[in-house]
């Protein structure tokens, strides 16, 4: 034990996984699920968690973050629902299209930005669309604990409503399910009022979403700490840009369909990182120079850093100009 | 491997020991001369072969005497083990991370057998063999955290992570260095670290919290912390002052080698799967001044360690008063010579002392 303080190591430990079914639930989504390669179990999780995926596209390494939402007391099978994005920058297209049953990946070890708050007297879940995911462990938990929760899901349509035929069969009298097409929505500002004390409320779904929940709890004089939320940011394409790596010695040019920090990856620079999706904080930067525009789209850092300059998220932020980096 | 445990006390006739093989692998703190804060986190994965880090979580020869005087401090003041309602889940899960690690890792002193939910453990050194079902309070004759840490050396404080900050919502606190489970049970991380001097102006506390925070599952760390206690007292509690802190003026020129003992604490992580909080196991080591000195590299570097330590430090960790009568005793260990980077002892190349005459 005489070593200098480590540094953080890139993402959560791995596990090699073999593909044991890909389970298409609608024109969207399709299921995956996993056993280990080793054949041992599965750690336990905490429902909310989330795996980040390694997916191998012809020589481009691709790693995306999903939901695990199997029972997070089934070791035997990992379970991710991944929605196909035609217009996204390819990994759920690799997933619905190239992934096949006995295909060996890696996951990472479960990571949890969203956990239930456990002094809870009631958890009322939000879900739009695919963010059903998360709920879908936190649920079985609750179940297994004897939990206090409701779900309120805003789905597409019938056809699109994922999971909504084996909640509603499962929790009758739990789940509430509100479809788009029919023009119905989920009645907020009724459903936050008059909740016992001590509810927590939880929102995942389209950012549009996260906010209107936010705010609407908000106005309604909860307190934030009750409120509590997980958006998935995915990198943006955006315009190519040169990037100066100090302590590495190198240029690396981000190109327009990768994130900074997969151009830092692919450059064989070992940088830090877990959720990838710009909420973690693990892959803050700091900023050495900086000759142009920020565009800065994490929920890391706050408005006075990101007008600061000096700190860039490098999984979901880009730059316009040039840019070098203590990395 | 088997352990030989010792017969030994904490308190009254301090019979307490360590034989060659703990003094040998007594978790030195100090890797260089001179010492002052620093996050200090390294990975908790195995270590040297027979040194205090190799195991998730060490036994040593103390095991038995050390659970034995958990039960008479438990009996005393039974507020040094809480735990607020939403914790017992993170309990289960800490009773399961120990059973499992002391199962595997010591398998002819522990075994732990599993069908579903029906557990049996056995605990060889302390006579205990039962049956129960996981995650079923009531069939266990103590709440799972406790029943689970009055089998397992060291403090434990579980954490519960809300809100980007740490929450000190359950523990079992026996062998502290001058800190009340009961002052600090809810507090968040910045408000029990309050007491301690200069690390708060050096942002130490900000970069520790945002290191754990992301401390994830399979990869647990670890780090150690040091401070001095006349005496080898397990139990030095604020609550207790009253009967220790008086014994710090009994030290002599002449009892000082073996009254006088370095206290360590090794500190590890764990993120725990279900209620996804932290357990913080404080494992606490004690080797008096005299056997220390039977270490060349060692004498040398704690006279120059507790020589050049800022005077806060010697003021937060209670030893400013005995300060010249330690340095009296340790410059005579201390004969100039270098000493070889790292914390173990190094005693087959270290030189002997240099005595001049």
């Amino acid at each position: 034990m005489s070593a200098a303080p480590q540094k953080a190591k890139p993402g959560a430990e791995a596990i090699a996984v073999t593909v044991s079914a890909v389970v298409p639930l609608n024109d969207l989504v399709t299921r995956f699920e996993f056993k280990r390669s080793d054949g041992e179990a599965f750690p336990t999780f905490s429902g909310g968690a989330h795996t980040v995926i390694t997916m191998n596209d012809d020589g481009r390494t691709r790693l995306n973050p999903y939901s695990l939402m199997s029972d997070p007391a089934d070791t035997s099978t990992y379970a991710i629902s991944v929605r196909r994005e035609d217009k996204g920058r390819g990994g759920s297209l690799f997933m619905h299209t190239r992934v096949k049953v006995g295909d060996e990946m890696t996951l990472t070890y479960p990571v949890n930005l969203f956990s239930l708050d456990l002094r809870a007297r009631k958890h009322l879940f939000f879900a739009g669309g695919i963010g059903i995911t998360p709920f879908m462990s936190m649920i079985a938990q609750l179940e297994r604990m004897n939990g206090n929760w409701e779900l309120h899901y805003s789905v597409r349509s019938e056809a699109l409503g994922t999971y909504v035929d084996e909640l509603k069969y499962k929790f009758p009298n739990k789940v509430h399910v509100y479809y788009d097409d029919q023009s119905q929505s989920i009645p907020l500002e009724h459903l936050l009022d008059g909740q016992p004390l001590g509810t927590n409320a939880y929102v995942c779904g389209p950012k549009g979403m996260i906010d209107w929940v936010h705010a609407t709890a908000s106005a309604a004089g909860w307190p934030d700490a009750q409120v509590h939320s997980e958006e998935f940011l995915k990198p943006e394409p955006g315009k190519e840009f040169e990037v100066r790596l100090c302590k590495s010695d190198k240029t690396i040019t981000v190109g327009e369909n990768e994130s900074l920090l997969e151009a830092i990856e692919r450059a064989g620079v070992a940088a830090p990182f877990l959720c990838r999706g710009g909420a973690c904080g693990q892959c803050e930067t700091d900023v050495v120079k900086a000759d142009g525009e920020f565009i800065h789209r994490d929920h890391w850092l706050d408005d006075d850093q990101h007008a600061s300059g000096e700190k860039i998220m490098p999984c979901v932020s880009r730059f316009l100009g040039s840019l070098e980096l203590d990395r | 491997m088997t352990i030989q445990f010792n017969e030994e006390t904490f308190r009254d006739d301090y019979s307490f020991y360590n034989s060659d093989w703990a003094i040998k692998r007594f978790p030195f703190p100090f890797h260089e001369d001179s010492y002052m804060y620093a996050v200090n986190m390294e990975q908790h994965r195995g270590g040297p072969e027979g040194s205090v880090y190799e195991k998730r979580f060490d036994v040593d020869e103390h095991y038995v005497s050390e659970m034995r005087d958990r039960a008479m401090v438990l009996a005393d003041d039974p507020l040094r083990c809480q735990s607020l309602p939403h914790m017992t889940l993170a309990g289960w899960d800490l009773l399961e991370l120990i059973m499992v690690s002391k199962s595997e890792d010591y398998p002819d002193l522990f075994e732990l057998n599993r069908d579903g939910n029906q557990w049996r453990w056995i605990n060889k050194p302390l006579g205990i063999d039962d049956s129960f079902t996981f995650l079923d309070e009531t069939t266990l004759p103590y709440g799972p955290m406790e029943y689970i840490t009055r089998q397992a050396q060291g403090d434990f404080c579980v954490l519960d992570q809300r809100d980007e900050m740490l929450w000190m919502d359950a523990g079992m606190v026996t062998t502290q260095a001058d800190w009340s489970l009961d002052f600090d049970i809810g507090m968040n991380f910045f408000e029990w670290h309050a007491p301690v001097p200069l690390a708060h102006e050096m942002g130490i506390f900000k970069r520790a919290l945002k290191f754990l925070l992301n401390i994830q599952q399979g990869a647990p760390a670890r780090r150690l912390n040091w401070t001095m206690t006349v005496n080898p007292l397990l139990d030095t509690s604020p609550e207790n002052y009253h009967k220790w802190g008086i014994q710090k003026t009994t030290l002599t020129p002449e009892n000082i080698g073996s009254k006088q003992h370095l206290r360590v604490e090794l500190q590890t992580f764990f993120r725990l799967p279900r209620s996804n909080a932290l357990v913080f196991p404080i494992r606490c080591y004690l080797c008096s001044f005299q056997d220390l000195m039977t270490m060349p590299k060692w004498g040398r570097r704690l006279h120059r360690v507790v020589r050049d330590l800022p005077e806060e430090l010697a003021t937060y960790k209670g030893f400013i008063d005995n300060r010249p009568m330690m340095l009296d005793y340790l410059s005579k260990f201390d004969d100039g010579l270098p000493t070889s980077p790292g914390v173990f002892p190094d005693f087959e190349t270290e030189p002997p002392l240099q005595t001049t005459t």
